[in-house]
């Protein structure tokens, strides 16, 4: 029941029409740096966002790691050697074209990001002389102290300045429009992409834009299998509106994805089994190298990837002997031993040598720069630490100097999740790409989390970037087509419909988000068997066909929470249909078969997958379908000055 | 007895992720127009906090406190299940 009058004109119907040379789709990481970049080079830029940019998507309200800037004057890797270590450390299983450009490209943004008005710098010495600090750039490292890939950012201060930068070069900026569908030529799936259409999420106002290029920057899916009602915006890691629009919206558009049929054990969220994120006792991301002590006050050791106990603080940012880097950071959970840094010794071996639960994250004994810079820096940077960790905890009372935060569970995560409470996390997947970040559909391109093999901030940042390069070059080879009338009208028609239902006895987008993370945690959660894969696309279908025809919704936001749901049906859909084209286990993948006995294993592949007339039509790529990184990144972008951050 | 229902239409939130001071908040709206879930609407009387249409949906980012120009106004709680322990060093063992 509503008590509340709407307090929004309700704008059903109405239709408005922008027109661009390049449309961006969605305005968080990814969206603003290839909307800068397009209209940088003289495009027209019409960017579209379901919140509002200033501060909204996964990286909206800060970060504090930039990671794989391998370029940067204090690096001890090359980009094609870090790339590579990414390859390899998945088995292959990895984007190697867009993580190339994350290596190569992401110092340059980070520059750009400055001159923006961004923090990259400890400008203040508040941390001079740190081992993690060069005094002469003023940079800050965190991991690997000696091959210092990975930045320690302000990243509260990065969104709105992308977001500055946009408006002084004239992007249009649409916000809280959800972008519900992409226009192709003629209407045919697979066909070129003449733009998109969207709906206002306070007034309901429908829009249609129309342009030469579009970039698809969207969230990855989520809420697939994890879904509580009363604690929605807690479901999983990322903001709850980014929920995969992007990658349903492609499907029905017939673009083409891979490894859609990766899922992990739940590592992160909120709903009721894990902590606020960096919020709780942990030595991991934001908090590694923190001592981590038992209730007894004693010290529990750091070991190398042999297990040999390091006796000093500074070995915990060090490479074993003989070993050149390690690897660590947000999609790197469990390294291969090539890769493998510093960790405290194993949970099960620490119960056993008698230390006592539970255990605590201990700042106070550590050097004052590393204290400082774990709480006040990377806490109170970090997405959602400084309001709700950082200031709330010390109005609190906490004292790092004084106190110890209690850690749950057994490891980063302070979480504990069941084998069939899966997410997608740790280089999911999504669309296919190119060396310009083309899609299979011409005139669509992408970056950041639409990408398969996605992770980090500086990932989004430099795919952005380079996919609005791109755009932008076809956009001014070639003119603006036709929008088919007709398949603005279906789109209208569906994104409206449940309005016209009647709301007693209909389903709301909470009952039917749950009946979904309910089919996929019986049907595909830890172990895939063909037959129970099948059953459960056939109870998605009967969603698909029996029960959206009975939804309803009582103003334009909850229609966009129920359009969302709509999203996360076909994303689960795709998740089925490339589960049943993987016929073995994959280790890379996380997918494990109960009936993979029925097949013969094969050489690895990656799965492709795609809609052609609606039939859904699976194929093969070679994992590494890209080529040389250098030479072909070199081939693909002789235009580009690297280095030249600032290049308008 | 006090003149309030016992009996209420709207049901009881899991958690109430925002609290307004209202002798604090100036009604600016601040928080509404960065909110990216879109979780509260404006009251209908002027100069009067915002109204939390929406609490499940929090995602307890914090951005409405960050940007508001009234400090105090507005503050933000994790729910209860997600309230974090700490202890004195001293007082362990």
């Amino acid at each position: 029941m509503h008590n509340f009058e709407w307090p929004y004109p309700l704008e059903w119907d109405s239709e408005e029409t922008s027109t661009a040379d390049i449309l961006v789709l969605g305005g968080g990481i990814a969206g603003c740096m290839a909307a800068i970049s397009s209209a940088r080079r003289g495009q027209s830029v019409v960017l579209v966002e379901k919140a509002a940019t200033k501060m909204s998507g996964a990286g909206g309200s800060g970060c504090d790691h930039w990671e794989s800037a391998a370029t940067n004057p204090c690096s001890g890797l090359s980009p094609e050697e870090l790339t590579q270590a990414m390859l390899d450390d998945n088995d292959g299983f990895n984007n190697g074209i867009s993580h190339y450009i994350e290596c190569r490209e992401g110092y340059d943004r980070l520059l750009d990001i400055e001159g923006m008005g961004g923090k990259i710098r400890d400008t203040e010495d508040e941390f001079k002389g740190a081992a993690f600090r060069d005094d002469e750039s003023k940079l800050m490292f965190a991991y690997d102290y000696r091959n210092r890939i990975t930045l320690r950012i302000w990243g509260t201060t990065f969104k709105p300045a992308m977001y500055k930068e946009m408006k002084r070069l004239g992007v249009k900026i649409i916000d809280r429009v959800m972008v519900s569908s992409l226009l192709t030529e003629d209407g045919k799936q697979g066909g070129l992409c003449v733009g998109a259409t969207g709906i206002h999420t306070r007034t309901g106002k429908f829009y249609v834009f129309r342009a030469k290029a579009s970039i698809m920057c969207l969230s990855r899916p989520a809420r697939i299998w994890l879904f509580s009602s009363d604690y929605t915006g807690l479901c999983e890691f990322r903001p709850p509106q980014c929920i995969g629009d992007g990658h349903a919206m492609g499907w029905r558009a017939g673009a083409e994805f891979t490894m859609m049929e990766k899922s992990v054990v739940a590592e992160f969220s909120a709903a009721g089994r894990s902590y606020p994120p960096y919020g709780a006792g942990n030595n991991h991301n934001t908090w590694y190298g923190a001592s981590i002590i038992d209730s007894e006050g004693k010290e529990i050791p750091y070991t190398d990837r042999d297990g040999n106990i390091l006796r000093s603080f500074e070995e915990r940012f060090l490479p074993a002997k003989g070993q050149k880097f390690f690897l660590k950071g947000g999609s790197v959970d469990y390294p291969k031993y090539n890769y493998e840094g510093p960790e405290t010794v194993p949970f099960a071996k620490m119960i056993s040598q008698g230390y006592k639960l539970p255990f605590y994250a201990d700042l106070s004994g550590m050097p004052e720069t590393e204290r400082k810079v774990i709480w006040g820096m990377m806490v109170g940077e970090e997405g959602k630490t400084k309001i709700p960790v950082y200031e709330n905890y010390r109005k609190a009372g906490f004292d790092p100097e004084k106190h110890v935060l209690q850690c749950y569970g057994e490891g980063w995560t302070s979480a504990s999740f069941l084998p069939q409470e899966r997410q997608l996390f740790g280089l999911p997947g999504g669309f296919l790409n190119n060396w310009e970040l083309q899609t299979n559909i011409e005139g669509l391109y992408v970056a950041g989390d639409s990408l398969y093999a996605s992770n980090c901030y500086g990932h989004a940042a430099a795919t952005g970037y380079y996919a609005g390069r791109h755009a932008s070059k076809y956009a001014s080879a070639n003119g603006l087509a036709d929008i088919r009338l007709e398949q603005v009208s279906t789109e209208k028609k569906r994104v409206y419909a449940p309005i016209h239902n009647n709301p007693e006895n209909s389903i709301g987008w909470k009952e039917l988000n749950m009946g979904i993370a309910k089919t996929m945690q019986n049907y595909c959660g830890e172990i895939k068997r063909d037959e129970l894969l099948k059953i459960g696309l056939l109870r998605l279908q009967e969603y698909e066909n029996k029960i959206i025809p009975e939804t309803f919704a009582y103003n334009p936001h909850e229609l966009v929470r129920l359009l969302e749901v709509f999203d996360i049906l076909t994303v689960s859909q795709i998740i089925l249909h490339s589960c049943l084209a993987r016929k073995t286990s994959s280790k890379a993948l996380c997918f494990n078969r109960g009936d993979e006995n029925m097949y013969k294993k094969g050489e690895e592949m990656l799965i492709t997958i795609k809609q052609i007339n609606n039939q859904v039509i699976t194929g093969e790529r070679e994992l590494c379908f890209f080529g040389d990184l250098k030479e072909n990144y070199e081939k693909y972008n002789r235009d580009y000055k690297e280095g030249t951050y600032y290049d308008r | 007895m006090t003149d309030r229902s016992f009996i209420s239409e709207a049901e009881m939130p899991a958690s109430r992720p925002i609290i307004f001071n209202a002798e604090k908040c100036t009604g600016c709206n601040s928080c509404i127009d960065i909110c990216q879930v879109d979780l509260f609407i404006p009251n209908q009387v002027k100069g009067k906090p915002p109204i939390v249409l929406y609490p499940g949906e929090c995602w307890y980012c914090g951005c409405c406190v960050a940007v508001c120009p009234s400090e105090g106004a507005i503050s933000l709680r994790h729910p209860l299940m997600n309230q974090v322990h700490w202890i004195a060093k001293a007082d362990l063992g």
